[in-house]
């Protein structure tokens, strides 16, 4: 196999890209975490469905829009037709984004409830988001299609 | 197999990059101690298996790929810094997942701080190549 060679110019939007993509989804995975422990740890209920809040909010969605940005600064630099790679990486953050804020207004609802709420659904909603991104990492690195 | 190995040594990255951000949340987040007890473990394996993921995949790589060598400066500069980043997440996660342990604060810091760095200062070398 040889090595695959990119334009010099293509180097710090693809940072950004993978850089956002990377604390997406560490941000869901703390989420996850956080809102599957919160179901079993009534003591402290409140205080992980705070921080599933607080990181949605401060990381998940931050690090989208660089994930997202980066993702269209790289796509201005040539014309890539419709691969289905491509098609993959749209449909998931597109997609993703809808069930982050769904899952951040849960959050935040349960966040102001005194015992927590809504940790199923935002736990449901991050471990749907995770799947998705481990299937658009695999398009995006062997350029499926 | 390039695919493969590609696409194994990229979400390895990623465990790595989920465990800095959960170290992150423990030592820098303001959700105290039931933090520490959710996110100790969880950080500990992402950090652990996206570590030796990514040197045992990214070293597969070098050999496998026409045109990088194991001696290639960005390779090895990528295999210093992960030594760095792991010289500071080992002795972070001890001090983290020790619930009986008093914390210092100040040296977790220190500790996340390197590693981190060293991480995205890796992901930068990955991505530049530099020299290849």
């Amino acid at each position: 196999m040889l090595a695959a060679i990119r334009p010099g110019d293509w180097n710090l939007p693809l940072l950004v890209h993978v850089a956002g993509a990377m604390l997406v989804v560490g941000g869901l995975v703390v989420v996850a975490a956080a809102t599957v422990a919160g179901r079993r740890r009534d003591a402290d209920a409140a205080a992980l469905t705070r921080l599933a809040f607080r990181t949605l909010l401060l990381g998940v969605l931050p690090s989208y829009v660089l994930m997202r940005g980066g993702a269209e600064w790289i796509a201005s630099k040539q014309e890539w037709g419709d691969p289905a790679w491509i098609g993959i990486g749209y449909a998931t953050a597109d997609g993703g984004l809808l069930l982050t804020i769904i899952a951040t207004v849960v959050a935040w609802r349960g966040a102001r409830a005194p015992r927590g709420g809504g940790v199923t659904v935002v736990a449901a909603l991050a471990g749907v988001m995770l799947v998705a991104y481990v299937i658009t990492v695999w398009a995006m690195t062997t350029k499926a299609g | 197999m390039y695919d493969w190995l590609l696409f194994l040594h990229v979400l390895a990255a990623f465990l790595v990059v989920a465990g800095v951000v959960a170290y992150g949340v423990v030592v820098l987040g303001s959700a105290g101690d039931a933090a520490r007890r959710v996110l100790a473990a969880p950080a500990r394996a992402l950090w652990n298996v996206g570590g030796v993921g990514t040197l045992v995949l990214g070293v597969w790589l070098a050999l496998y790929v026409d045109g990088y060598e194991l001696w290639d400066a960005w390779i090895l500069a990528a295999i210093v810094l992960w030594f760095v980043a792991s010289a500071a997440g080992g002795p972070l996660s001890r001090g983290i997942r020790d619930a009986a342990a008093p914390r210092d604060r100040g040296r977790e810091r220190v500790l996340f701080a390197v590693a981190a760095l060293a991480s995205a200062a890796i992901l930068v070398d990955m991505i530049v190549k530099p020299g290849a």
